[in-house]
């Protein structure tokens, strides 16, 4: 190979790229209603970059012209009112870090395999890949309320997106008070198509389909609308014949990213590395397993903990040749702890549906290759 | 009966007239504006017709719900030709990408979707309101052509959706009134999300 000090290199270019050897892929699923997982293992910090952001679509993502979209606001309010993207960019501005999570994000290592357990070949980005965290800009959501007068009977509003299939969800009006954004921007730069250019909802720490994307209308009322996404989709069913409707937050959750499937690890140290994330305001402490959860060491938080943002957490690990499985654990602000999937199971039943949030493990055989191991 | 003068029933209905008129100019004061003018004067004032345009969710209450009606009779051929290439010829579906949704089998019936991981949900054994599919069908479907249909052919579909799930009779034709009267199977089933951090897994 030829010496780069001897080579002139390359020209500058209008937009950057990666390097050769780096090339991440979402590994999309499903040309139709399609999702595309975040390659959790490639990253590191906190900060998702945007073109790696997972993706959730319902009806395709659509074009949608920045000059023509516009938000209506009405129902419950004094004064319906039609913003353009631009008139949006005039008011005062939020710029807050948060995670947005599929509420099914884990499903894959949710579900038994063939030997009763959740498959063994399973990576970070397909055990927890429909997670991602960005710095987003835009308007608080209860700015525009006071703009357009909501009335005070309103108790809920729908949110839906302009994209074909109208994904509509109905939302309580006490998160538009609290801390509801609409955003226009996503790591410095307008929003991609795929996360709902020209605008979407935030609502840190919701479920991600409750973040509706490509935004065109939201409207005040006293009840909510029970569309397809709260009731047929996106409804918990429980093991005492219920189903759990409007399960917004997203709780306290954890994963290794590194080393993982299918990595091999040698004796010696090595650098643990995660994230760690809560919906219900910050990650306190994460705590690393490296014997089955027999006994738990306080993981170092890389970055500082942000209310419903993701935590980068790192863990020295000695490793000393012997059949090893490493396991992480989140506890969030209100004391709770992630659970073993046994402690899931046994309040919720086997066939429940979303917010996934199981304690996940990494077996690492005497040969040093890792395993996932689902069963905890 | 206690008997008044002229004089003092004449005071007592001007006090109460006086009394009603405040209190419905405080209403009316509180229902025009409780809310202070717009700070920033950003954005535009939203015309009826414009919030007509795009205004089409309804609600399990049956509220808006359009004009319309069509039977399941109708839906069956509307289905056959809009519907079956994705969904089947009788709702089966083609899972996962196009959902299965007419089935009562016997063995998803009892709502144990919690407990049997293998269970199928249809909109006969899961589905809580009947306006949802009303709702979804007209905003969403048929996949390739969303928003094509019209308000008869939605009600025509739902009409068939229902019958087939036994839930409506195979002979009935759905307009709003009857639409929003419809009760589905599993409807209490639906509970509030009891989850609230803190020590306890829930």
């Amino acid at each position: 190979m030829s010496d780069p000090k001897r080579l002139l290199g390359e020209p500058t270019t209008a937009v950057g790229s990666r390097a050769p050897t780096v090339q991440p892929s979402r590994a999309p699923i499903g040309a139709i209603a399609g999702s595309a997982f975040t390659p959790l293992q490639d990253l590191t910090g906190s900060i998702t970059p945007s073109d790696l952001h997972f993706e959730v679509n319902h009806a395709g993502v659509p074009r949608l012209d920045p000059a023509r979209h516009t938000l209506l606001i009405h129902g419950l309010v004094d004064r319906p009112t039609i913003f353009s993207l631009a008139d949006l960019k005039r008011f005062p501005q939020v710029t807050r870090v948060h995670f947005i999570e599929c509420s099914g994000n884990g499903s894959l290592a949710w579900s038994s395999g063939p030997l009763g357990v959740p498959s063994p070949g399973l990576t970070p980005q397909q055990v927890a890949g429909l997670t991602s965290n960005s710095e987003w800009t835009g308007v608080s959501l209860r700015l525009l309320l006071d703009e357009v007068g909501a009335k005070r009977a309103a108790t809920w509003f729908l949110a839906e997106g302009g994209d074909a299939s109208l994904l509509a969800r109905s939302i309580p009006i006490a998160k538009a008070l609290d801390d509801a954004l609409v955003v226009w921007a996503q790591n410095g730069e307008p929003l991609r198509p795929e996360q709902g250019f020209p605008m979407r909802l935030l609502l840190p720490g919701w479920e991600g389909s409750t973040n509706v994307k490509w935004l065109r209308r939201i409207e005040l009322g006293t009840r909510p609308w029970m569309t397809r996404w709260e009731t047929a989709a996106y409804t918990d069913p429980l093991a005492n014949g219920t189903a759990r409707q409007f399960a917004f937050e997203m709780d306290a959750k954890s994963i290794i990213t590194s080393p993982a499937y299918p990595d091999t690890v040698v004796r010696g140290w090595n650098l643990i590395s995660g994230l760690g994330w809560t919906g219900r305001g910050r990650v306190t402490r994460v705590d690393v397993s490296a014997d089955s959860g027999r006994t738990w060491e306080a993981a170092t938080l890389q970055n500082t903990s942000q209310s419903k943002a993701h935590v980068r957490f790192t863990h020295m690990w000695n490793w000393d040749g012997r059949d090893a499985i490493l396991q992480s654990r989140a506890t969030d602000e209100t004391g709770y702890t992630q659970p073993t999937r046994a402690e899931l199971i046994r309040a919720r039943g086997p066939g429940t549906l979303y917010h996934y949030n199981p304690i996940y493990g990494w077996k690492v055989a005497a040969n040093g290759r890792v395993f996932f191991h689902g069963a905890t | 009966m206690i008997a008044l003068s002229q004089t003092t029933r004449g005071n007592i209905l001007a006090r109460l007239a006086v009394i009603v008129l405040v209190a419905t100019a405080a209403d009316a004061c509180r229902e025009r504006s409780p809310n202070p003018p717009r700070q920033y004067a950003l954005g535009r004032d939203a015309t009826a017709a414009e919030i007509a345009a795009v205004d089409i969710d309804v609600g399990p209450d049956g509220v808006g719900l359009p004009v319309g009606h069509g039977s399941a009779i109708d839906g069956a051929a509307i289905y056959a030709q809009k519907c079956a290439s994705c969904h089947g010829a009788r709702g089966e579906g083609i899972p996962p990408a196009y959902p299965r949704l007419i089935g009562r089998d016997t063995s998803a019936e009892g709502f144990r979707f919690g407990t049997e991981p293998f269970a199928v949900r249809t909109i006969g054994n899961y589905w809580p309101y009947a306006t949802t599919v009303f709702d979804y069908v007209r905003r969403a479907m048929p996949l390739s052509a969303p928003g094509s249909l019209t308000n008869d052919e939605v009600y025509a579909i739902t009409a068939y959706l229902l019958a087939g799930n036994q839930v409506i009779a195979p002979d009935v034709t759905l307009d709003s009134a009857s639409l929003q009267a419809v009760r589905m199977p599993y409807v209490d089933r639906f509970v509030r999300d009891d989850r609230r951090g803190g020590h306890e897994i829930r």
